[in-house]
Order: C-alpha cells, then structure tokens, then sequence
C-alpha cells in the first residue's frame, strides 16, 4: 500500500458548544508532500490541525495517520475514545510548532529539545544530546544551545520549537501560522528552516498567511472557509487562477 | 567638542566652566531626621528594658536550657512535619481541583472549605480528643488499638497542623498552575508527554516561581502556629517555657527567650526563602541580571 496517503481525513467535523467549527472536511497529504493550509481567520484551518495533533478531539469523521485512526477504537460499530496514554503515543508521528512558540520557559534551549526524547521516547540522554545538537546546528543555533527562550528574539525562538518538534522524529510536521507572532524582519529566518525541511522531504502541513511561501513551497494548497474545504489543488495554479468566488473573494482581499 | 558656530568660543568656556564644577550629591534630610528620632526611642526603650524588673541573667540562663532546647526542637520537627504534610495535600488537592474530573474537583473544594472553615485551634483540640467519641480506632478486622495510645500531642498536632496547613497550601498551588500559560500544556502534550509528565516537568517547576514566595510566608507563619499545639500538651518551645515560669514565676524572662528562639528560626527561614526564590526563577530572572 504506497499508494496510501500520510494522512487521510474523512468527513471530519468539530464543535465548540453551539458552533460548528469543522464541517466534512476531508482531505489527504501524502508523504513527502508540503500542503498549505489557507482561508480567513475562523475558517477551521487551525481547528483542523489541532485535530490531526489532538490537541482538540473531533466529534465527526475519522482522522488516520498510516492508516492508524486516531483517538478512537472501533468496536461493536461505534467509536470509542481512546485512553490519554494512547493518544500519547499516537501524538509521537506528528510534530506540532505553535504560532506563540510556546517553548518552556524555565529550560534552556538545548533542554527544550530532548526534554520529548527523553522523557516520551526514553532515548538515552547523551543520545538525545547529540541528536538535539544536530537539530540545533540545522536550524542555526548551536551556539545558542544553552540561552534561556526568554534570551532570544522570536525568531530564535521558533526555530528552537522547530527543532523540538523535530527531535520527536514524527512522520508530519504541523505548523499553526508559525510566523505571525514574528516582528516582520525575523519571518525570513524562519520561513528559511521550514523551506530547507519541505526540501529534505519532511512531510509538511501549514497553516499560514504567508502566500509568497505557500506558492513557492507547498506542492498543493488548500483553502478553507466556515469550516469546510471549499477547493485546494496546485499551488500556483489555486493562487493565480482560482475556481470558486469565496477563494477569488479572499485572495484579492488578502493581495489587495 | 567643537563649539556649535565659530566665534561663540567665550560663551562655550563659560559654558565648560560651569559644566566642570564640583557635583553636590542630593542631601536626604528626612533620612537623617527620621533615623534621629527611631534611635531617640529606641533609647527610650532600651533604658526602659534596662530599668525594668527584668532579670538579664535568668533570661541568658534560659536561653541554653535542655528544656528550651527541647522545645525548639520540637517546634521544628513539628513546622516541618506539619509543612510537607501540608505540601503533599496542597499539590494533591491542588492537581485534584484543576482535573476534569468533577467529583476530584468537588473533593478538593469540600476539603479546603472544611479545613479553611474551623479554627485551627479547634482542629487540634478535635484530634486531640477523638478518643472521646471513638475510643478504639483501626481497620475493622486487621488492626485495631485505643485511640488514646494512637493519638499522642505529636500525631494530634501533625494532623491539626498538616491538613490545615494543606488546604492553605492547595489554594496556592492553584494559583501557580493557573498562572502558567495554557500554551505550555499543549506544547508537553505535542511532544508526547504525559499529563503527569508535563505536570511535574512543566507546569509545576514553572508554577513554583510564583507558589515559593506566599509558601515561604506560609512556613514563617507554621512556625509560629506550632505555639498553638501547646494547649493540647505538645511539647514545643512555647509550652516548656510556660512549664518553667510555672515553677519559677519567670514569666517575662521566659517569654523573652521563646521569642529570642522564635525571631532566630524565622530569620534563617527568610534567608533560606530568599535562595529559593532565586533557584525558581530560573529563565526569568537570570536574564534580568543580565540586564
């Protein structure tokens, strides 16, 4: 089964009390593959992969990652939520990189990174050091292995949570609008580690206001509105050539 | 420097003339005032003490006494005891309230209404006489005794002390886990931790930044609440004083001595909170200094 797709979402709905937050949302990003999510801000995009991390339990549809659905076990024709501990290790295939950074603030760099590692995976700390070293280096701040977050601009800092997502080694890396909590001049450095990724491979799924990188990055965009896909193809050809007026409609918005 | 425009030289040498003056530093008057007067009566009320019917040489003798050394070290055992009592059922309780799950939260806040509620002198007094509505205690069918020979001054006082003090202590404990950013939940979880696992190695050590210092106040305050644990006959530093002036009428003298004790503790507890303090601002603080 190569064929199959990295992630696989079906029919997936979500609420939040009264309001509907996801809506049949159904999509597949295969491996290797950089996937963009866009749409207005309240249009589920976030919603949807805090699903796919479990941060937020969906309420409709199915989610698989290999094929592994997640957070539920099927049995006797319904589906029952998993135990906190599995959804633990189910976790462990994706990465999670937050708009607000969210490193700890009372570790060092080099500590937020093997804390997973260490205390998730239980690797051997020394093995965990030098892995997270090797991460650091790659997002250009070994030297820094040993400030405080609070020590570095945000920039630094996403990149540090980039290297921290990394050292679970998952399967798919989710990025929550990982620049827009960034002051303007500090968004390249960023975008630059998560293009260097998208290029070695790592499959990636993006939400993100950043449209100059979603056309030069992602191999296929989707957009998203009120909850529901509204369409997603190629990313050149959704950004300049759109087939549904809500994504024409947003686009000259968002382009002006 | 060069003068602004040419030609200005003279009113430029005036200019440096002045700006190379001495510098009178600022004269705080008000300082110097309100310490002349704090050290008038502070004379006052050192020749007072001095002229009072205090006999200095009972008050030395005391102050090294076995039984007043006794007592300190029980008033110690006891603040001590009584405090990681009250620190494993704060954090417990604390843990309990902030769960999902209602009837842990409802636990918590019945046991911190209920010991928050009574006086802890009451407490006391109500341990101390259990054996008046349950003589015999124990587990029906594997151990049983009189509840008399179990409940001693000491264990009577650590459970008045500890699970007052706990209820106090979880109130805190909720007030650290509340003031770390919900982000730093969901970050441990992205990365696989368990919700104990990012309890004990994310939230807690953060939340402790802000528990430490009102914890710290809070064992100043145990310390001293130990005295209540002389009515139920607890042997601390403030009951074998009354046990002394009892039999000598030293009254004053040995107040004075308990009370030397009581400032000596409490001063090397500020000391110690001060070092903590420092130890859990790990990340916060140190960039401060760096400033």
């Amino acid at each position: 089964m190569s064929a199959a797709p990295l992630l696989r979402a079906r029919k997936v709905g979500k609420s939040f009390g009264a309001q509907r937050a996801l809506e049949d949302v159904t999509l597949d990003v295969a491996r290797g593959e950089v996937v963009c999510l866009i749409g207005p801000s309240g249009s589920g995009k976030t919603t949807f992969l805090r699903c796919v991390n479990q941060l937020e339990r969906f309420d409709a549809g199915g989610l698989w990652i290999n094929e592994e659905l997640l957070g539920y076990r099927e049995a006797a024709g319904r589906l029952h939520p998993l135990p906190e501990r599995e959804v633990a290790r189910q976790r462990r295939a994706t990465g999670m990189v937050f708009q607000r950074f969210n490193l700890f603030p009372h570790m060092t760099a080099l500590e937020n990174v093997i804390e997973g590692p260490v205390l998730a995976l239980r690797r051997p700390r020394e093995e965990a050091v030098a892995d997270a070293r090797g991460l650091l280096d790659r997002v250009g701040l070994l030297h820094r292995q040993d400030s405080y977050p609070a020590a570095l601009s945000g920039g630094q800092q996403q990149r540090v949570a980039i290297a921290r997502a990394l050292a679970m080694r998952p399967e798919l890396m989710l990025f929550d609008e990982p620049t827009s909590a960034l002051d303007p001049e500090l968004v390249g450095e960023v975008l630059a580690v998560m293009r260097d990724l998208a290029g070695s491979g790592m499959t990636m799924l993006v939400v993100t206001h950043e449209l100059g990188f979603a056309r030069e990055v992602a191999n296929r965009i989707v957009f998203m509105d009120a909850g529901r896909v509204v369409e997603s193809g190629p990313a050149g050809e959704l950004l300049s050539n759109p087939a549904q007026a809500r994504t024409r409609d947003f686009l000259s918005a968002v382009l002006g | 420097m060069m003068p602004a425009r040419p030609g200005d030289e003279a009113e430029d040498r005036h200019a440096l003339d002045i700006a190379l003056l001495p510098h009178v530093r600022p004269r705080h008057w008000g300082r110097i005032a309100s310490a002349a007067v704090l050290l008038a009566l502070l004379a006052l009320l050192a020749r007072a003490f001095a002229q009072g019917q205090i006999a200095w040489t009972v008050v030395a003798q005391y102050l090294t006494w076995g039984t007043i050394l006794e007592g300190l070290r029980n008033t110690v055992l006891m603040a001590l005891a009584a405090m990681a009592l009250g620190l494993v059922l704060g954090v417990l309780a604390a843990v309990a309230r902030a769960s999902p799950n209602p009837v842990l939260r409802a636990a918590a806040i019945f046991y911190a209404w209920l010991f928050r509620g009574t006086p802890v002198i009451l407490q006391l007094l109500l341990w101390f006489n259990l054996a008046l509505i349950f003589p015999v205690i124990g587990i029906p069918g594997i151990w049983s005794e009189r509840t008399v020979a179990v409940m001693t001054p000491f264990l009577a006082a650590l459970l008045g002390l500890g699970l007052n003090q706990g209820a106090y202590t979880s109130e805190i404990v909720r007030a650290g886990m509340i003031s770390v950013d919900a982000g730093q939940y969901e970050a441990a979880k992205s990365i696989g931790l368990t919700y104990g696992q990012s309890l004990r190695r994310i939230i807690l050590p953060q939340a402790m930044r802000v528990i430490v210092p009102p914890l710290g106040n809070e064992f100043i305050g145990m310390i001293k609440t130990t005295s209540l644990a002389s009515v139920i006959q607890y042997a601390e530093l403030l009951h074998n004083a009354e046990n002394i002036y009892y039999a000598n009428t030293k009254v004053m003298e040995l107040l004075l001595v308990a009370a030397f004790w009581y400032l000596v503790l409490v001063s090397l507890l500020s000391a110690g909170q001060a070092v903590l303090e420092r130890r859990v601002s790990r990340g916060v603080l140190r960039l401060a200094r760096a400033r």
